[in-house]
C-alpha cells in the first residue's frame, strides 16, 4: 500500500494505492484521482510548463507547456530541449512549437498569443 | 466622462466583474488598468492548475487570462490601459492619469474595486543581516524569470511556503538552479498540499517547518543565510542554527490587499483581511462601491476570484439599474474559535436572496471538525462536517435564508474539532 497526495486538483486528496490489488485507488474524491494514483505508482507523469525565446514579439519570452503529461523522468530532457528553441512572433495560443518531443506523442504548445 | 460602472483593475477579478456586469445588462462599463495589458498576475503564472472549477479543464495562467480577455473583448466594455487611478472620492469620481489621456476624472454610477494585492517584503518581516542584492519577493523573481527572461540566482533559499514560493522552488529548479530549502516559520505550510508535493517532493527540496532565517550575509550579493528552529512563540531557539551557502533568497511571506484607494474613499476596512468590509453582494460600506478578488481577501484559487468577481459585477449592474445600499436589518458575521476571518462580514437581511455563501480561513490545521454557526443567543444556526481544514485552503459554507431568518443578533462561525 502506498499513500500519496493527489496533485490533479487543488483539493489534494490523500490517496491509498494498493499494489497487491492491481493498484486499486481508495480515498479519492473523483475518477481523476483514481487515474492519477495508479499512474503515479506505475509510471508517473507531469505536465511541463516553461518559456522559450521569442523574437519580434512584445515580450522576450513565450510561455509554453506540454500538451499532455510527459513521463516524469523526461522532464529535465524536456527543459534542455526548450532551452534550444527560438520562436518568431506572431504566435497563437495552442500553436505547436515542437511536435512529438523526445520520442513521445507529446507536443510543446504556446500558452499565450504574442 | 461618465460610465455607469468603472472597474479598477484589469486582472482576473476586474475582467470577470466586467463580463458579468455586461451579461447583467450594464452597457456602460470601463476597466482602468495600470499595466500595458489585461490579465494581471496571471501573465507571469505560467504553471498550470487554473480553471478546473470554472472552465472544467486545466489551464496555465496566461491561457486563463486570455479566455477572459477574449470574452470581455466581445463586449462593448471600454478599456483604459497604462492608466493609474490616483483617487476615488465618496461621490464615486475616479481620478486617473495616463500618458494617452493625461489627467481624467470619470464619474461612475457604481465602482468595482479589483486592485488585487502585493507581496510582503523583507522590510515587512524585518530579517536581520546585511542588505545585499539577491533578496527578492517570489513574485518579483517569477516576473523576471517568466516575463523578462532573467534567471535571478543559482543557489536559492526560499523563506515562506506560500504557493508562489513553492511554485518558484520548482520553476528555479527546472531552470537549473539548486533550491537548497524552503523555510517556513509556522508549523504548517501556507500553500496548497498539491504544491508541496509537485514542487518540493518531486525535486527532493526539504521543507523546514517551524524554522526561519535569522541572518542574511553578503556585502554586494547574498553569500549565505542562517536558519534556526523557532519555538511556539516563533522565537529562534539558540543552538539550532544551520548555515546555507546561497546567492539568492526568495520571500513568499504573505500578500497584502492593495487598498490605498479604498481607504482614501473612506471605505470601512476589516483588520482581519486588510480588505473592505462587504455584504453578501460584495458591496462595501460606501453604497455602490463593490470589492472582489485579492483586494478583498487573498484567495488561493483564481477560479474563486472569478466567481466572487462575477457576483460583484452582477450586483454592481443591479445597483446601477436602481439598486440600493444595504441599510436597516443587517447581521454581522464574527469569527469564533480557530476562524481567522469571514467574507462577507455582514449580511443584508433586507436584500432578496436564497442563501449566502460565506468564505473563511481557519487559523490552524484541523483534523475532522465541525464548522458551527451560532447566533448571539448561542443557538445553532447551521453546522457542517469537514474531514480536514488548513489555513492554506479557503473554506466555504452556504447559509440558507430560512436559517438566517431565525438568527438573533450577530453570527459567530467557529470550528469544533471532533475528539479522536
Amino acid at each position: 500500500m502506498t499513500n500519496i497526495i493527489c496533485i490533479t486538483c487543488p483539493k489534494g486528496c490523500h490517496l491509498s494505492v494498493d499494489e497487491q490489488n492491481d493498484c486499486a485507488v481508495t480515498s479519492n474524491a473523483c475518477p481523476r484521482g483514481a487515474e492519477y494514483g495508479r499512474n503515479e505508482v506505475l509510471h508517473p507523469v507531469r505536465v511541463v510548463t516553461s518559456t522559450v525565446r521569442l523574437e519580434g514579439g512584445a515580450l522576450p519570452r513565450l510561455p509554453v507547456k506540454t500538451d499532455r503529461p510527459l513521463p516524469k523522468e523526461k522532464v529535465f530532457d524536456c527543459m534542455r530541449l526548450l532551452d534550444g528553441l527560438t520562436v518568431t512572433a506572431p504566435v497563437k495560443t495552442g500553436q505547436v512549437i515542437a511536435a512529438h518531443i523526445l520520442g513521445t506523442d507529446v507536443d510543446i504548445v504556446a500558452t499565450r498569443s504574442l | 466622462m461618465r460610465y455607469e460602472l468603472v472597474i479598477i483593475g484589469g486582472g482576473p477579478a476586474g475582467l470577470s466583474a466586467a463580463y458579468a456586469a455586461w451579461g447583467a445588462g450594464c452597457r456602460s462599463i470601463c476597466i482602468v488598468e495600470r499595466d500595458h495589458a489585461l490579465g494581471g498576475i496571471l501573465g507571469q503564472c505560467i504553471h498550470n492548475g487554473f480553471g478546473l472549477h470554472y472552465f472544467k479543464e486545466e489551464l496555465t495562467g496566461p491561457e486563463y487570462a486570455e479566455r477572459f480577455i477574449e470574452l470581455v473583448g466581445q463586449t462593448g466594455v471600454a478599456i483604459k490601459l497604462d492608466a493609474m487611478v490616483l483617487e476615488i472620492t465618496p461621490d464615486k469620481r475616479v481620478h486617473l492619469v495616463s500618458s494617452a489621456g493625461g489627467y481624467e476624472v470619470l464619474e461612475a454610477g457604481a465602482i468595482v474595486l479589483a486592485m488585487g494585492c502585493r507581496e510582503r517584503t523583507r522590510g515587512a518581516i524585518g530579517i536581520p543581516g546585511t542588505r545585499p542584492a539577491g533578496v527578492f519577493t517570489a513574485g518579483t523573481a517569477q516576473r523576471y524569470l517568466n516575463i523578462e527572461g532573467y534567471m535571478v540566482g543559482k543557489r536559492v533559499i526560499i523563506l515562506g511556503s506560500g504557493d508562489i514560493g513553492l511554485i518558484m522552488a520548482r520553476r528555479m529548479t527546472l531552470e537549473g538552479a539548486r533550491v537548497l530549502a524552503c523555510v517556513e516559520v509556522m508549523p504548517y505550510s501556507g500553500g496548497l498540499t498539491r504544491n508541496i508535493v509537485q514542487c518540493l517532493h518531486d525535486f527532493d527540496i526539504p521543507l523546514y517547518l517551524s524554522h526561519t532565517i535569522t541572518n542574511i550575509e553578503g556585502r554586494d550579493r547574498v553569500q549565505g543565510v542562517t536558519v534556526a528552529k523557532v519555538d511556539a512563540d516563533r522565537r529562534p531557539i539558540p543552538g539550532t542554527e544551520m548555515h546555507f551557502d546561497c546567492d539568492t533568497v526568495l520571500l513568499s511571506v504573505g500578500l497584502i490587499p492593495e487598498n490605498e484607494l479604498s481607504r482614501g474613499a473612506g471605505i470601512r476596512m476589516d483588520p482581519r483581511t486588510n480588505g473592505p468590509i462587504v455584504y453578501q453582494d460584495m458591496q462595501t460600506s460606501l453604497g455602490g462601491v463593490f470589492a472582489c478578488g485579492n483586494v478583498l481577501h487573498v484567495h488561493d484559487l483564481v477560479d474563486f476570484v472569478t466567481a466572487e468577481a462575477a457576483r460583484a459585477g452582477q450586483a454592481a449592474a443591479a445597483y446601477v439599474k436602481g439598486g440600493r445600499a444595504p441599510s436597516g436589518r443587517t447581521l454581522a458575521i464574527e469569527n469564533g474559535a480557530l476562524v481567522g476571518y469571514t467574507v462577507p462580514q455582514r449580511i443584508d437581511m433586507d436584500a432578496a436572496f436564497d442563501a449566502v455563501d460565506v468564505f473563511f480561513r481557519v487559523r490552524a490545521v484541523c483534523g475532522a471538525s465541525r464548522i458551527v454557526v451560532r447566533d448571539a443567543a448561542g443557538a445553532m444556526i447551521a453546522s457542517f462536517g469537514r474531514a480536514h481544514l488548513a489555513p492554506g485552503e479557503m473554506e466555504t459554507i452556504k447559509l440558507p435564508r430560512v436559517s438566517l431568518d431565525k438568527a438573533q443578533g450577530a453570527l459567530t462561525v467557529s470550528i469544533e474539532e471532533e475528539t479522536k
